[in-house]
C-alpha cells in the first residue's frame, strides 16, 4: 500500500512539473527572443514573408493563447515540424531513439558490471593501497571532460593503432532492421561479421559514455557497502560463521545498493535524454547527434522538440527509479 | 562556521584537499598572470600562417594550432575565460537560489512553495539540455554562456538551502529567539544563515566544477565564446579536423580543463568533511 500511496504522489507531481517544464521551454523559445519568427524564416526571408509565416503559425496571437496552443499540440504527440528534414520532430526522433537505448544499454552494462565490483573492493579494503587508487581515480573519471576523453581514445585506438572505428554504427550496409539495435538484428539476420562491426562501431562511444557512469557508481557503492558494514546483522553472520566473502557479496551487497540503484536510474535517464556532446564526436547517429545537427542549422523547432522529449524522458526514468528504491526499500526514507 | 584559517589549516591537513586546494590555486595565479607568464603574448589572437600547426618545442611549449597561435599561451589565457564563466555563473546563482531557499524555507507562504516547484522544474531536466536550448535561442558569446548556466544552476541552492532552514526551523534554539521575539529577519540573517553556509560553501566548490565541465561542453558545440577567444572547449573542437597528426592540439586545453575541474571536486570533498562534519564522505553525493 505505501507504494501505491509513494507512485499516486509522484504522479500526481508529475503532471504540474511536465507542463512546467513546457512552459519553461515555451519561454525560451518564444519570448526570449525578440522575434522568433525571424528566427525561423531565416535570414534570407524578407518582411513580407515574415508576416504570411507569423500568421500561419499562429504567433499573431497573445502569449497566453499561444501557450495553452502549444499544450494542445504537445498533448496530439506533436512537437513541431523540424525545418531541416522537413518531417514531424517526433517521428525524427523516434527513428533515432533504438540507437541512442543501444548505446545507453552498452554503456550501462560496462559501468555496472565493473563499478560496483570495484566499489565492494574499495569499501572491503578501506584505505588499502586498492582503495586510495580507486578513490582518485573515481574522482578523476568524473573530472575529465567527456568530449576530450572520447578525442583520446579515437586518436589512440582509431587513428594509431586501428583497432577499432573512428564513428558511424556500423561498416557496409546494415542488417535488416527488427528491432533497431545493430548488433541485434545481426544476429537474428544471421550475420556473424555484422554482429562484430556493430560492437566494434559500439565500443569506444559506450566507453566514453561509461567512465563518468563507473566513477559515480564506484563512490556510491563504496559509500553503501561502508554503511551496511557498520550495522549488527554484519556481526551477528560473522559470529555464526559464515564466509565472509558470502557475508559481503549476498547479504551486504543486496542492503549496500539502494542508492547505487538510484544513480545508476538517474544515469540511465541522462543518457537516454541524449548525450548531445559524445553523440556527435562519433557520428553516432541516436538523439544527440540530432539535437547537435539542429543547433548546428539553428533548427529552432527540432531543438525544442529535443528539448521537450529530453526533459520527459528523463522525468520518467526518474519516476520510475523512485518507484523501484520504494519497492527495494519499504523503509521509505530516502524517496 | 568555523573561522577561514581554522578551516584551511584543517584542510591542509588532508592530503586530498590540499591537492585540489593547491590545484585551483593553480589555476587561479595562471589566469591572473597569463599576460605576464605567457611566452608568447602577441600569438593568441592574430594570424600566423608562417608559425601554423608546429609540434612543441622549446619556442612552443605545447605546439601552435591551425591560425599559428601558441598554445600554451592560449590555455593560459583560457584559464580567465573559464573562471570567469564559472565564478560569475556560480555567483549568480548562489545571489538567485540563496535567498530564494531562505525565504520560501522560513516563511513557508505558498509563493516561495511555488518558487521551489518552478526548481523543481529545473531539476527534472539534465542541465545541459536546458543550457543549450537557451544558449542556442541567445546566440553565441560569452554573456549568453554565463545566462544559461546561471538560469539552469539556481535550482540547486534553492532547493539545497531550502531543506537545511525547513530542518533549523525545528531546533530549540531557533525555536527560542523566535519565542525571544527576535524579529524574523534577524534570526534568518544572524541564525539561521550561518548555520547553512558550510552546505551552501561546499555545494558551490563542486559547482564549480561541474559548471566548467558545462561549459566547456556548450563551448565545444560552437555555442561559447565567438572564434578568435581561446576558450578551452572550442579548442578541442577546433583540433578535430587536424588529428591524428596534430595530436597535441587537443592535449594541452583537455588537461587544463581536468586539473582545474579535478581541483574544485577535490576541494570541495575536503570541505565537506571539514565543514558539514554529518556529510562525511562515506555519504558520498
Amino acid at each position: 500500500m505505501r507504494i501505491l500511496a509513494l507512485v499516486a504522489k509522484r504522479l500526481f507531481w508529475f503532471v504540474p512539473t511536465a507542463a512546467g517544464l513546457i512552459a519553461v521551454v515555451f519561454f525560451i523559445s518564444r519570448v526570449i527572443p525578440s522575434d522568433p519568427v525571424a528566427l525561423i524564416a531565416g535570414e534570407t526571408a524578407s518582411r513580407a514573408q515574415i508576416e504570411v509565416l507569423r500568421t500561419k503559425l499562429g504567433l499573431d496571437r497573445p502569449l497566453p493563447v499561444q501557450l495553452v496552443d502549444y499544450y494542445r499540440q504537445l498533448l496530439k504527440g506533436d512537437l513541431g515540424t523540424s525545418l531541416f528534414t522537413t518531417r514531424p520532430v517526433a517521428d525524427d526522433l523516434f527513428a533515432r531513439l533504438p540507437a541512442t537505448i543501444e548505446l545507453t544499454v552498452a554503456a550501462m552494462l560496462i559501468a555496472v558490471s565493473i563499478g560496483i565490483p570495484l566499489g565492494v573492493i574499495s569499501a572491503t579494503r578501506r584505505n588499502s593501497g586498492i582503495d586510495h587508487g580507486l578513490r582518485i581515480a573515481s574522482v578523476a573519471g568524473l573530472a575529465i571532460a567527456s568530449f576530450w576523453l572520447a578525442l583520446i581514445l579515437q586518436l589512440l585506438f582509431s587513428m594509431k593503432l586501428g583497432v577499432l572505428p573512428l564513428q558511424g554504427r556500423i561498416a557496409g550496409f546494415p542488417p535488416r532492421a527488427v528491432t533497431g539495435f545493430m548488433t541485434i538484428d545481426a544476429l537474428i539476420a544471421g550475420r556473424a561479421d555484422r554482429f562484430w562491426s556493430a560492437l566494434a562501431h559500439l565500443a569506444l562511444p559506450a566507453i566514453t559514455l561509461a567512465v563518468p557512469a563507473l566513477a559515480t557508481i564506484v563512490r556510491f557503492t563504496r559509500a553503501g557497502v561502508l554503511d551496511t558494514l557498520g550495522r549488527p546483522f554484519v556481526d551477528y553472520q560473522r559470529a555464526t560463521g559464515i564466509p565472509r566473502a558470502l557475508i559481503v557479496w549476498k547479504y551486504v551487497l543486496r542492503n549496500a545498493l539502494t542508492s547505487t540503484v538510484t544513480q545508476i536510474g538517474l544515469l540511465f535517464g541522462i543518457l537516454l535524454a541524449g548525450a548531445v556532446v559524445i553523440e556527435t564526436v562519433f557520428q553516432w547517429p541516436g538523439i544527440g547527434t540530432y539535437a547537435f545537427e539542429a543547433i548546428l542549422h539553428s533548427d529552432y523547432a527540432a531543438v525544442m522538440g529535443f528539448t521537450v522529449y529530453a526533459g520527459g524522458i528523463f522525468m520518467l526514468v526518474n519516476l520510475l527509479v523512485d518507484v523501484v528504491h520504494g519497492l527495494i526499500d519499504p523503509r521509505g526514507g530516502t524517496a | 562556521m568555523k573561522s577561514v584559517p581554522t578551516t584551511l589549516r584543517q584542510l591542509m591537513r588532508d592530503r586530498s584537499a590540499a591537492l585540489g586546494f593547491f590545484l585551483v590555486v593553480l589555476v587561479v595565479v595562471a589566469a591572473i598572470l597569463a599576460p605576464w607568464i605567457s611566452p608568447h603574448p602577441e600569438a593568441v589572437w592574430d594570424m600566423n600562417p608562417a608559425n601554423r600547426l608546429k609540434p612543441p618545442s622549446r619556442t612552443w611549449l605545447f605546439g601552435t594550432d591551425r591560425m599559428g597561435a601558441d598554445i600554451f599561451s592560449r590555455v593560459l589565457f583560457g584559464a580567465r575565460i573559464t573562471l570567469m564563466i564559472a565564478l560569475v555563473a556560480v555567483g549568480a546563482s548562489l545571489l538567485i537560489g540563496v535567498p530564494i531557499g531562505l525565504w520560501a524555507g522560513w516563511s513557508e507562504w505558498w509563493i516561495g512553495e511555488a518558487l521551489m516547484r518552478v526548481s523543481d522544474v529545473f531539476l527534472a531536466v539534465p542541465q545541459i539540455v536546458l543550457a543549450i536550448a537557451i544558449a542556442q535561442t541567445l546566440g553565441p558569446s560569452i554573456e549568453n554562456v554565463i545566462l544559461a548556466l546561471s538560469v539552469t544552476y539556481w535550482p540547486w541552492f534553492a532547493r539545497l538551502v531550502y531543506a537545511e532552514v525547513r530542518a533549523l526551523k525545528r531546533e530549540t534554539f531557533i525555536e527560542a529567539a523566535i519565542a525571544l521575539g527576535v524579529p524574523p529577519r534577524r534570526i534568518v540573517l544572524q541564525h539561521v544563515l550561518p548555520n547553512v553556509a558550510s552546505p551552501i560553501i561546499v555545494r558551490a566548490s563542486i559547482g564549480m566544477g561541474f559548471t566548467i565541465l558545462t561549459a566547456a561542453s556548450l563551448g565545444f558545440l560552437g555555442l561559447g565564446a565567438p572564434p578568435p577567444a581561446p576558450e578551452w572547449g572550442r579548442m578541442i573542437s577546433e583540433s578535430r579536423e587536424f588529428l591524428p597528426e596534430t595530436w597535441w592540439y587537443a592535449l594541452a586545453p583537455g588537461v587544463a580543463i581536468f586539473i582545474v575541474v579535478m581541483g574544485f571536486n577535490l576541494l570541495g570533498d575536503g570541505l565537506r568533511d571539514v565543514l558539514d562534519p554529518r556529510l562525511r564522505r562515506s555519504h558520498d553525493r
